[in-house]
């Protein structure tokens, strides 16, 4: 968690706003670094997490995690993070044919357009615990990329699906948030991957999206991120505000300054 | 090993602190001993594999790409459970280079190799690998084709300090040992014979594995991609990278090489057609291989033709499933080849991706131009700038170019100093030479020693002296 960007997004782990969809994008630079700040700011905001990870292992994102005060492992031990590890149980799904349907079943079949069983997961791991009253504040869906679903030759309509359907479960039934990441292709011109981000884009509520800089590799500025708020939080807020930071990231936090303003040219 | 050091090869800086501590011996200066035995490795837990070492920045275990200058790129070396991708050359000239230097390396460092081709036998790839240069006469070998000085003392050897002679030797001289992270490999030899029948090593060639009957599979990888993958995950779980029985033997590192992906001998279309059927085999492939890396101790080389695949959207999403994104340029055929700039690479070298483990940030360099060259023996990577700033040299008078070099001095280009000297300098020269179109007068008769003591500001301070003595031989 990221105590700038929380400024920035004016949100803190007491008050986190419900029922939003957060699309985190990037072009041509590496946004994971919001996804660990997203993780450890439910997981500290006492939210139940379910969090499929499909590019990177869980012991990565438990040594960032660490880093950023928060212990996945504690986490998972005690209930409140549920994980899905892709680059494992991927491996699993395709060399042991199981009888039970699998979240990661699409992997099997040569043409997966079917993204059901996930959907089955995500629904099973957010629901509300019946015996007593809850013990998590609010359900949250983290999903590490989506873009890789294409790869694995998912459609891209079949993905779109997937998202309607756990909003309509985790945002609007559950009162949760979803914070999904997609990557920019920019100038690949991936079809399947602009259909699914500007799918995206439309359905969000909040988009942050990070860019590396025009001008290249830079030591001191790393990128700079765009937030756009797509509804005014406050009906007094004005609409659609857009606001571009750079930012810096550092060993266990990132720093953000407005453009043209970072420490080292200053 | 000081004059090694001392040419920048890098060599020197793997000798670690921590090693030098735990030897009670005499100075702190001395090479590590071979680290095979396991016999002085007292409380390192992570370094009791050969041939690795652990990253500074994130923890991981790293092994050596085989190329020393490579691996400093890289933030130190390939982490284990990784997978590199190199983007070949237009010709295929360089990047099988890069695919041997690492398979020798795991040769050398004792590894189990898994070789994996469409094109060529396995077996014949690896009679093809570098010689490495042994210990004593790799800083023969290094003086002479890293460090090209015309001078006649660079045979001999550099004395830092002359008591550390009368210190009792304490390198193994012999086969390589694994002692030293990274080794430099000589490519006008192959590699001993023996030391291949020691190895331990897999071979994939995938017309042989054509014959075996054709099992219906429901999923949509190509057929090839599927063999490679069942092949590797068998040698993973049989040889117990894995960890699954560790009681068994010594761990070890298993090193996959995996030649032309992509390519059409591999049976897949995506380099000949842009809107192939099963565009999604190689990237699946990618991600199954990615998971079976991330879950043993591995390490992986892939070479793919990416200027052949037809679609780019295909090359961006290769691009996020590999780890290490490394690109080879060369100028055979471009414009480039005739630049002035080029004129002693042959080709640029991309650093493209470096991943990020266990860290928000990567360990990215900040040296960007780099072009690389294939020597005699040695491949060899360096900085353009290096060469940009040697034309300069060329340019402009000795020393001038240095002052230019200051980042803090007045002299850059275009500031009114820089000018004022370029001029000064003109004129001197144009009246000097009407001087001597005048009076007729040879060169080397205005050189006398009395006229150059008196001659203007001492800027120039090296050996050209004496080859233009006439130009500070001008009386103010």
């Amino acid at each position: 968690m990221f105590p700038e960007l929380n400024n920035l997004l004016n949100i803190t782990p007491d008050r986190a706003e419900q029922g939003k969809l957060t699309l985190l994008c990037d072009a041509k630079t590496d946004g994971s670094f919001l996804v660990h700040h997203f993780l450890s700011f439910y997981l500290k905001a006492n939210c139940k997490v379910c969090f499929v990870a499909l590019i990177q292992s869980f012991s990565h994102y438990n040594i960032v995690g660490q880093k950023l005060g928060v212990s996945l492992t504690s986490a998972r031990e005690r209930g409140q993070l549920v994980f899905l590890e892709g680059l494992k149980s991927s491996v699993d799904v395709f060399f042991q044919a199981n009888e039970e349907p699998h979240p990661l079943q699409f992997l099997r079949e040569a043409n997966p357009g079917n993204l059901q069983p996930l959907f089955e997961f995500v629904r099973e791991a957010l629901k509300p615990e019946e015996n007593g009253e809850a013990a998590w504040r609010c359900p949250v869906l983290l999903v590490d990329d989506l873009s890789l679903l294409l790869s694995l030759g998912v459609g891209a309509v079949a993905v779109l699906d997937f998202v309607h359907y756990c909003r309509a479960t985790v945002c609007w039934e559950l009162k949760g948030n979803m914070v999904v990441l997609v990557h920019d292709s920019g100038d690949a011109e991936d079809e399947e991957n602009d259909i699914l981000l500007n799918g995206l884009s439309h359905q969000s509520h909040l988009i942050l999206r990070t860019e590396g800089l025009a001008t290249g590799f830079c030591r001191d500025v790393h990128g700079q991120l765009r937030i756009l708020w797509r509804r005014p939080s406050q009906p007094t807020a004005p609409r659609d505000r857009s606001l571009t930071y750079q930012y810096k990231i550092q060993d266990k936090s990132v720093s953000f300054f407005a453009k043209g303003m970072s420490p080292a040219v200053l | 090993m000081a004059a090694a050091a001392t040419c920048g090869t890098g060599a020197g800086s793997t000798a670690s602190v921590a090693s030098a501590a735990s030897k009670s011996k005499v100075t702190s200066f001395q090479r590590r001993g071979p680290r095979a035995s396991g016999t002085d490795s007292g409380g390192l837990r992570l370094v009791s594999i050969a041939g690795t070492r652990p990253s500074v920045r994130n923890g991981q275990l790293l092994v050596s790409t085989g190329l020393p200058a490579l691996d400093q790129l890289l933030g130190g070396g390939l982490a284990v459970g990784t997978v590199l991708l190199i983007e070949e050359d237009k010709y295929n000239i360089y990047s099988p280079l890069l695919f041997k230097y690492f398979l020798a390396e795991g040769i050398i460092s004792g590894h189990t190799l898994l070789v994996a081709s469409a094109k060529e036998d396995p077996a014949d790839i690896l009679q093809e690998l570098p010689a490495p240069l042994l210990d004593d006469n790799c800083k023969k070998e290094l003086d002479e084709d890293v460090c090209n000085h015309k001078t006649p003392e660079s045979n001999v050897k550099m004395k830092i300090a002359w008591r550390y002679q009368l210190l009792p030797k304490m390198e193994q001289i012999g086969p390589v040992s694994s002692s030293r992270f990274g080794h430099y490999y000589d490519i006008s030899k192959r590699i001993p014979q023996e030391l291949i029948e020691a190895s331990n090593w897999h071979g994939f060639f995938l017309p042989e594995k054509r014959s075996s009957p054709l099992k219906v599979e429901s999923c949509s990888l190509t057929h090839g991609y599927l063999k490679l993958l069942q092949f590797i995950q068998n040698i993973i779980y049989e040889e117990g990278f894995d960890g699954s029985n560790p009681q068994k033997k010594k761990k070890n590192i298993l090193r996959i090489g995996i030649q032309n992906l992509g390519s059409p001998l591999w049976g897949d279309d995506i380099c000949c057609t842009e809107n192939c059927d099963n565009s999604h085999s190689l990237t699946k492939f990618l991600y199954l291989l990615r998971g079976l890396l991330r879950t043993s101790l591995s390490a992986c080389i892939i070479t793919m033709p990416t200027h052949l695949i037809q679609n780019k959207a295909i090359i961006a999403r290769v691009t996020n499933l590999s780890d290490t994104v490394v690109g080879l340029e060369s100028f055979i055929g471009s414009e480039r080849e005739t630049n002035p700039l080029y004129k002693d690479y042959h080709g640029l070298i991309h650093i493209r991706q470096i991943p990020r483990l266990n860290n928000l940030i990567c360990d990215e360099s900040d040296v960007k131009d780099l072009a690389f060259k294939l020597k005699r023996k040695l491949f060899t990577i360096e900085w353009v700038q290096d060469n940009y700033l040697r034309q300069e040299r060329n340019i402009y008078p000795p020393g001038f170019s240095y002052l230019l070099k200051q980042k803090d001095s007045a002299w850059g280009e275009g500031s009114l100093q820089h000018s004022t000297f370029l001029m000064s300098f003109l004129a001197k020269a144009t009246a000097f030479a009407s001087r001597l179109v005048r009076h007729g007068e040879p060169l080397k008769q205005t050189g006398s020693g009395r006229i150059r003591q008196a001659a203007g500001p001492r800027l120039w301070h090296d050996g050209r002296r004496q080859e233009a003595p006439g130009f500070l031989g001008i009386p103010p």
